[in-house]
């Protein structure tokens, strides 16, 4: 037996429970509770912390350490930049980051990596000066590429163990309650980062717009808060949102749209209730457009849209055409304000988008997606990261995750860009592989994995431009001819994981 | 089944990227101009690349138009020396005023022909008229060469020649329109109707296109791939026109059988105009692609 604080007898030990810890006071286990009952400042407890460079020594960060950062900023990104100069002032090196992507606002990265600030990158994609000095050999280790639902999955089964978060918030209150759809850089979903929240040792929030107590709806909560600093502004919202998407004026565009569109309700999976995800770019978002004539003419809604939203499939959702949208990444003004607005407009984090490990992630229950690809090879493997000249120029994001989790999964690209083909014997980079793409669609006709069969005869029945992948790689051929091949040196500059961990391909350095 | 031309998307022929995308969005004739879209240091330049586009792209069946600078430009006859030989499927004229301009380019192009050693009549001609005395000449510009396949308005320089401007209703382009659509329909050839050039009225655009497809036009000149298809949305044939087309067509095999020339569908007399018009309805349905063959059907 034991006098606990209060003088009562606790015993020591029980048989089938175990040893007992007697009660020591209500504040001694609990460090975060406040002790002063009765003070009326109470209201002001807060986790603010005045500097950056304060809460780094707080946080403990130590040389060798993971640090992590989201890129729902994207190219207006401040966060990252703030951050690594202060980290960078105080001498501590040797860091490896793990940042959901990085973006043209991240060229900075190049002189830390140089002083050796930083040793390590882990990023679905690397874009501008950064990516090109990475691929001249800037790195003596390879950065490692993951796709959205490959990083969930490494950060929830500690393959990737971030030390340090540092997260970029929109809004938030003094306790840690942040979202991302209030505030001068609002900037939408929070669905990368609240993996970091969730995971990460240390969680630091950065904010320019504190608010009041308790900030609901909340996407990162109180409890996983540690410290919160606010500066001058997070972010420019020039490069965090583009002005409302709107569908492109391209005529390449709206004719790859349009056949796209084609594909979709020819495929078997226009049917009341489907789902669909498409990407952001002008050919994707405008398939919407036409997509909307034919649910109208045939009275068919879809029940979810996923993704990546933008202005386009937000007008789809208000004007009663899709049921219900899940976001992990918001990509204009529209789709900003519709997470705020919109009940149905649900924020999802990216484990539940795309993580392959997790009990059940949202990309299985998708039944179309429209992908691009920078490359695209005769076995369908698709490159969506290094460019013809064989730069890193692009990111991974949920392609391969995608790809494999829905029912159809379109890829629609021009056969010709520029001087080159599209399609091509093989891709330089894999980062989704062929046997996970059902269709190919490009402005000089389509062709289908023969993998599907039943999807092809469809297709033909119902008319559909389509030939063998290989016939449309001499169709391009012909007019542009076939590009020598690019040299590389031996180095390799980047792993490109897939979503399970393992190594799908390498990125080696280029010759220059 | 006639070829038809609803639609001729213009492409400047100095655009390589242009040239070589020409026919993905599927016209029904591709233009390529070296005349008013290429500035005079590209004349040469333009004609060079056309040449090059057409020896050694496929176009996949769309139909190959040049626009060739007019012979008093100074660059017409190199030009015709050049396209011929690259071989489109039709030159287009530009500002014809008279029967004597299509002789003057059809004696060109018969030369170039004899040197490239082609058969004479290898590629059509079409005329574009824009101007008032152009249009007065309609008729004689239109039966001038048995190469001529249609004749076109060319509405900008005629409208200023007019000492008007376009307007959103078309009234001072009624007589000119209404005067080619009669010459083209006399002599048996196309006619073509002059580009809208106000791509963000789109309303605009759609009343223009039910105007001279109701004054008898076969279809229009198109500046943008975005054009194409409010063109061939209208000009196709709506579900009534092909129902009572067909009836008219079954009527008319039933009166056959029985020796008689006149018969009757839905209570309206019915004889052989009506019988030439509903073939035209068919044949367009098909080509539009709103009515499928029945014969594929079976196949697939």
């Amino acid at each position: 037996m034991t006098e606990n604080e209060l003088g009562r007898m606790i015993p020591k030990k029980i048989d089938h429970i175990g040893k007992l810890l007697p009660f020591e006071g209500a504040y001694s286990h609990t460090p975060l509770v406040k002790k002063e009952k009765g003070n009326r400042e109470l209201p002001k407890l807060n986790k603010l912390i005045n500097s950056i460079e304060e809460v780094i020594v707080k946080t403990g960060l130590k040389d060798g350490m993971t640090i992590s950062f989201h890129h729902h900023f994207r190219n207006g990104d401040k966060i990252l930049p703030m951050v690594m100069n202060v980290i960078s002032e105080m001498g501590i090196k040797d860091l490896t980051i793990a940042a959901s992507s990085l973006t043209s606002a991240h060229s900075g990265l190049v002189e830390h990596i140089k002083k050796g600030t930083v040793k390590r990158l882990i990023t679905s994609g690397i874009r501008g000066r950064l990516a090109e000095e990475i691929s001249n050999g800037l790195m003596d280790i390879p950065v490692l590429i993951h796709s959205h639902g490959g990083r969930a999955r490494g950060i929830e089964t500690g393959q990737i163990k971030i030390d340090v978060a540092f997260l970029g918030v929109p809004s938030c209150d003094v306790y840690g309650n942040a979202n991302g759809y209030t505030g001068k850089s609002a900037c939408g979903s929070l669905g990368y980062a609240r993996v970091d929240a969730a995971y990460a040792e240390k969680v630091v929030l950065i904010t320019d717009n504190i608010v009041e107590y308790p900030n609901t709806p909340f996407s990162i909560h109180q409890d996983q808060v540690d410290a919160i600093v606010v500066v001058d502004e997070v972010g420019d919202p020039e490069g965090i949102s583009t002005d409302a998407v709107r569908i492109t004026k391209n005529p390449r565009d709206l004719l790859l749209a349009e056949l796209v569109s084609e594909v979709v309700i020819n495929s078997g999976y226009f049917e009341p209730g489907f789902s669909i995800q498409t990407g952001s770019g002008g050919a994707s978002v405008a398939t919407t457009r036409f997509l909307r004539q034919h649910m109208e003419n045939r009275d068919i809604k879809a029940s979810w849209a996923l993704g990546g939203i933008s202005g386009p499939m937000v007008k789809l959702h208000e004007d009663g055409f899709i049921n219900r949208l899940l976001d992990v990444q918001s990509f204009d003004t529209e789709a900003i304000r519709s997470i705020g607005a919109n009940r149905y407009h649900s924020e999802i984090d990216a484990s539940y988008y795309a993580n392959p490990l997790n009990k059940g992630c949202a990309v299985n229950k998708l039944n179309v997606v429209i992908l691009s690809a920078l490359e695209i090879d005769t076995n369908f493997n698709v490159n969506v990261i290094t460019g013809s000249d064989g730069v890193i120029r692009g990111a991974s994001g949920g392609h391969s995750d995608t790809a494999i989790g829905s029912g159809l999964s379109i890829i629609v690209a021009p056969l010709i860009r520029g001087r080159t083909s599209t399609v091509i014997d093989s891709v330089q980079t894999v980062i989704t592989p062929g046997s996970t793409v059902d269709v190919l669609v490009t402005d000089r006709g389509i062709a289908v994995n023969p993998r599907r069969e039943e999807i092809k005869a469809r297709f033909m029945k119902a008319g559909l431009p389509v030939y063998s992948i290989t016939d449309l790689k001499e169709k391009a051929e012909k007019i542009v001819g076939k590009p020598d091949p690019i040299k590389f040196r031996k180095k390799i500059v980047g792993l490109v994981e897939y979503r399970d961990g393992t190594i799908i391909d390498v990125i080696r350095q280029v010759e220059n | 089944m006639a070829k038809l031309r609803r639609t001729m998307l213009y492409v400047p022929g100095n655009n390589a990227g242009m040239i070589k995308d020409a026919h993905i969005y599927r016209s029904d004739s591709v233009m390529f101009d070296l005349e008013d879209a290429v500035s005079v240091n590209e004349k040469d330049t333009a004609r060079f690349l056309v040449f090059k586009a057409l020896k050694t792209l496929d176009y996949e069946g769309i139909e190959t138009v040049v626009r060739i600078n007019s012979i008093e430009s100074g660059f017409g006859e190199e030009d015709v020396k050049a396209i011929v030989r690259a071989k489109p499927d039709v030159i287009r004229l530009p500002k014809t005023e008279t029967a004597d301009d299509i002789h003057e380019i059809e004696s060109l192009i018969e030369r170039e022909e004899k040197n490239c050693g082609y058969e004479t009549g290898t590629v059509a001609l079409m005329a574009a008229i824009e101007s008032p005395l152009g249009v007065l000449n309609a008729y004689s510009i239109a039966t001038a060469s048995k190469r001529l396949i249609g004749i076109a308005l060319g509405a900008e320089d005629y409208v200023t020649c007019l000492k008007t401007t376009r307007s959103p209703g078309g009234t001072e382009l009624l007589f000119a329109r209404s005067q080619i659509l009669n010459a083209a329909r006399a002599a048996g050839i196309y006619a073509l109707d002059t580009v809208y050039s106000d791509l963000n009225n789109e309303e605009g655009f759609i009343n223009e296109i039910k105007h001279i497809k109701q004054l008898g036009f076969d279809g229009k000149s198109i500046i943008t791939p975005r054009q194409i298809e409010p063109v061939h949305r209208i000009f196709a044939p709506t579900e009534k026109e092909i129902e009572y087309a067909r009836k008219t067509i079954e009527g008319i095999r039933e009166a056959e059988k029985k020796k008689s020339g006149v018969i009757s569908v839905d209570g309206k007399m019915v004889d052989k105009p009506f019988v030439e018009r509903a073939e035209r309805i068919l044949e367009l349905a098909k080509a539009s692609g709103v009515l499928k063959d029945e014969k594929e059907g079976e196949n697939d």
